[in-house]
């Protein structure tokens, strides 16, 4: 069972004074501490933990945000900060003696600036809140996450969220331009704005993706796309996944990178079928989905390449969509394909490790073998064109022993992910879940300095802790060095 | 000048270790002697930033070689040391490229052209016109290995490109000028290079109307790649004079059907900033080329130059405030939003720093200056505060003795 930061039992000793001054703080509703109205809260999209936080609060103002911190800082209390709360990976999950510092009432758009392609906006927008802002004009905001229409872009921060489309956008840390953050102590600091790159170290490089361990976002500028002019994509079924891998492989090799390159297997094809009727093929494998975007002579161009390419790879079903209907079917399935996997099973774990494009067939094999192994089912969409896959595991928490079974063969696929050269999680987060696998993946040498970041923004561990690293050390003790005077004097060197 | 004899200091001792463990041996020695060291890859960009105070230099030039090219896999891992004239060619030779454009700083600063290593570009985080559209260097780095000062080897990042595994420490050293860590290894994103490219040219518009001109281009669907503009004084630098007027300069690229297309239409779209002409294939190539390397200040001399960021729409509000004030030259890039600046005289840092936060801030890097102007004027964007003590702390854990590079960002990092 996972293992959480030992309770403060000081902090909860104290927490009717907790509360009393953090209404101080944050008057009239914004403080939350009655275990009714705090059961909303106890869980995000991991919904196989919960825990209710110490108290919840929904400051409305950055001043707020900084003299909640700054009070939390000078007592040595625990803040666990939560977005939308549709985390997968279990990085909102509170903590029973920390506050949960929530941030959707931090949901206005600022300043929309059409000639900079900038948009500023609060943390708890929506990721589509964004685009719906400006696409009357025909621009959107290019990361897509399945969970766009509720996830916010302080948690979009957090996560370095990607998407179906950025294979050929990029993930957020390549489209937000700058934040306004709050550190522990209170301090409010501003970095990048509507201008490139960074004026010192690159802080947003460390803040997005850094699950809410290194400070709060308040403010978020991003750049906005304009719309392509067109979209078209192809449904190609094949035999095999070797042929359907091939076909991505080549597609990539000939120099095309598409909007976005899905890939189903036969479990999730059926489920995704059955839900939603798309007209999938049943007689396949592999199921890839390629979409083109871009101006219409460039589309139709690149469209009769990637026909070819499929037909060359053993194609056995091959449909390019003909109106924004079709295509819209076509990604039907695959949008819904999490929830048709929930139709047939009671319980599901979705995984999401990034292997190379090229070990696909390899991986799909040993996961076959695993899957016999723990005996249990599993389905599999993937992002071919970056490597990023979603493993569904499917079990069903009443029967005993399966979550345990579930939760092993995750692990298990995630293992095989690094051993070929990928990673333990492609875009949604270490938070809990992945967080005793690390060292899977990093040394201790590595993790420590990992650890250092953090201690250069929160020394004392208060934001977040038991996320992400299996163990947070003690940065007093980290900050010792072990190298002896004189016992390395460069024998093998060459001096000139 | 009196007759007096100039003695050069002898040329420091320099560290050249071959191996990622020399490396890492090399850094402890220097903790251990209490040592700083100056990293350099070929040198080409060392006399950028504040001046140091180092005993050592550690070369990582020895430490070359690719060591992993997948080319279906878009994915490219070298020594920091690999030169990166050699990277681009092994590139080319499979149709691909760092689409981020690394600029070549070495004309300008009066060094040989073609110089600078990988584990140089990352830590300088060299982009060029395509950055606006593709993103920096940061943006295609993948992964990293780098030696602390600390003396520690730390592997981050991976080889794929949808990673959040951790902090993304690899993003996080671009640009960090070789102050938090002695890279020995990078993994870069590569991408396929485009078939054809064609630059959109309008004549004679003032900076104010190009920079309109250019906001509609990039708010248009045409995927405009590069944006730039010429003024009227720069405009006999490029392409052998063979520009007549001022010109904004448009560039696009991809597969000949689509170039050709959203030519068209971007040529109706700029119509009423008049008639559009076209560069098409080596002389395009040709003209982005002199834009990266600053061409039009690349003149033998040590005027100072800043390479200056701002909101894309007040580029030429700056410029135009500076006029008033200082003799200065400038021309733009990204859209308006890099402003590349040569001064009369003096650097202005005070005057330019101050018009960049009224116009809603940005940075400014003192590029090339005399040495003592890099010691007595901050180089590098100076940072407020809490800021300045976050990067301070954060020195502090990569390299707690400042060993590495120390103070070449600034006095405490």
């Amino acid at each position: 069972m996972l293992k959480m930061p030992e309770q403060d039992s000081g902090v909860v000793a104290r927490r009717a004074t907790i509360v009393s001054d953090l209404r101080d703080i944050v008057p009239g509703e914004g403080v939350v501490d009655t275990l009714n109205e705090m059961r909303a809260f106890e869980t995000d999209a991991l919904t196989a933990y919960r825990q209710m936080p110490l108290v919840v609060v929904l400051p409305e103002t950055v001043d707020q945000v900084s003299r909640v911190l700054a009070y939390c800082h000078k007592y040595g209390i625990r803040v666990v900060p939560r977005g939308a709360g549709t985390s997968l990976s279990g990085g909102a999950l509170p903590l029973g003696d920390a506050v949960l510092l929530v941030m959707s009432r931090f949901n206005q758009v600022l300043e929309i600036d059409y000639p900079n392609r900038a948009v500023v906006v609060q943390p708890g927008v929506t990721n589509l809140g964004i685009t719906h802002a400006v696409q009357e004009e025909g621009f959107y905001y290019a990361p897509d996450p399945s969970s766009q229409i509720a996830c916010s872009i302080g948690g979009n921060i957090a996560e370095n969220s990607g998407g179906v489309h950025s294979l050929k956008y990029g993930l957020t840390t390549n489209n937000v331009l700058g934040l306004e953050m709050v550190l522990i102590d209170g301090d409010v600091v501003r970095i990048g704005g509507k201008h490139l790159d960074s004026e010192g170290y690159d802080l947003l490089a460390l803040m997005t993706g850094s699950e809410g361990l290194l400070g709060v976002v308040t403010e978020v500028t991003v750049r906005i796309l304009q719309k392509p002019e067109t979209a078209r994509a192809v449904l190609v079924g094949f035999p095999t996944s070797e042929e359907a891998g091939q076909c991505v492989a080549d597609i990539i090799a000939a120099g095309i990178i598409p909007g976005g390159m899905e890939m189903m297997d036969r479990p999730a094809i059926h489920a995704a079928e059955d839900f939603v009727h798309a007209d999938y093929p049943l007689d396949v494998e592999a199921l890839l989905i390629v979409e083109l975007d871009g101006p219409e002579a460039e589309v139709d161009h690149l469209l009769a390449e990637v026909e070819a390419m499929a037909s060359r790879n053993g194609a056995s079903t091959l449909r390019v969509s003909q109106s924004e209907a079709e295509r819209a079917t076509f990604w039907a399935g695959r949008k819904a394909a999490f929830p048709a996997v929930g139709r047939i099973s009671p319980d599901y774990f979705c995984m999401d490790g990034t292997i190379p494009r090229k070990e696909l067939p390899r991986v799909l094999a040993g996961m076959r073998e695993l899957s016999e192994k723990h005996g249990l089912r599993v389905a599999n969409v993937f992002h071919a064109g970056d490597g990023n896959l979603h493993p569904l595991i499917l079990y069903d928490a009443n029967k005993p022993g399966e979550l345990a079974a579930a939760e092993a063969f995750g692990a298990d696929i995630l293992r095989l992910c690094v051993a070929v050269g990928g990673v333990l999680t492609g875009e949604h987060g270490v938070g809990v879940e992945k967080r005793d696998l690390m060292p899977e993946m990093f040394n201790e040498d590595d993790l420590d300095q990992q650890m250092r970041v953090k201690c250069a923004f929160d020394e004392k561990h208060l934001l977040n802790p038991g996320k992400v690293f299996p163990q947070l050390k003690n940065c007093a003790e980290m900050g010792r060095m072990h190298i002896h005077r004189g016992q390395l004097p460069f024998p093998d060197i060459p001096r000139f | 000048m009196s007759d007096q004899t100039v003695i050069e200091p002898a040329p420091s001792a320099m560290l050249r270790p071959t191996t990622e463990d020399g490396v890492r041996d090399a850094v402890a020695w220097a903790i251990s002697e209490r040592a700083p060291l100056e990293i350099v890859g070929h040198g080409s960009r060392r006399a950028i930033g504040r001046p140091m105070q180092t005993a050592e230099t550690l070369s990582l030039a020895d430490l070359s070689g690719v060591t992993l090219y997948e080319p279906e896999e878009l994915v490219l891992s070298a020594r920091a040391g690999t030169p990166l004239a050699d990277l681009s060619t092994l590139l080319a030779e499979r149709g691909q490229q760092f689409q981020f454009e690394p600029m070549d700083y070495g004309p300008l600063l009066a060094e040989p052209p073609g110089v600078g290593t990988l584990g140089g570009m990352a830590a300088s985080n060299l982009s060029g016109p395509r950055r606006l559209k593709a993103g920096a260097a940061r943006d295609h780095v993948l992964g990293m290995r780098f030696v602390t000062g600390r003396g520690d080897i730390v592997k981050a990042g991976g080889r794929v490109v949808k990673n959040v595994t951790g902090y993304d420490l690899s993003k996080g050293l671009c640009g960090s000028w070789g102050t938090l860590g002695a890279m020995t290894e990078v993994t870069m994103k590569v991408m396929p290079r485009p078939e054809t490219e064609a630059t959109l040219v309008l004549s004679g518009l003032d900076d104010g109307e190009a920079t309109e001109a250019m906001a509609v281009a990039m708010g248009s669907s045409a995927e405009v790649a590069s944006a730039a503009h010429l003024p009227e004084s720069v405009k006999g630098r490029f392409l052998d004079k063979a520009l007549a007027a001022s010109s904004t300069v448009l560039r696009l690229e991809g597969f000949a059907p689509s170039v050709e297309y959203r030519f068209s239409r971007l040529a109706a779209l700029l119509k009423p900033f008049g008639p559009a002409e076209r560069l098409d294939g080596d002389e395009s190539q040709r003209l982005w080329r002199e834009i990266r390397d600053v061409e039009p200040f690349c003149d033998g001399t040590a005027r100072p130059v800043w390479r200056v960021a701002v909101a894309p729409s007040v580029g030429h509000q700056l410029v135009g405030a500076l006029r008033l004030r200082v003799g200065v030259d400038a021309f733009y890039d990204w859209q308006g939003g890099l402003v590349w600046l040569r001064m009369e005289a003096e650097p202005g840092a005070e005057l330019l720093r101050a018009t960049i936060r009224a116009l809603g801030g940005g940075h400014a890097t003192l590029i090339r200056a005399s040495r003592e102007d890099r010691a007595s004027i901050p180089v590098f964007e100076p940072q407020p505060a809490p800021l300045a003590a976050l990067a301070g702390r954060l020195k502090a854990q990569f390299d707690p003795h400042g060993i590495l590079n120390p103070g070449r960002m600034a006095s405490t990092y």
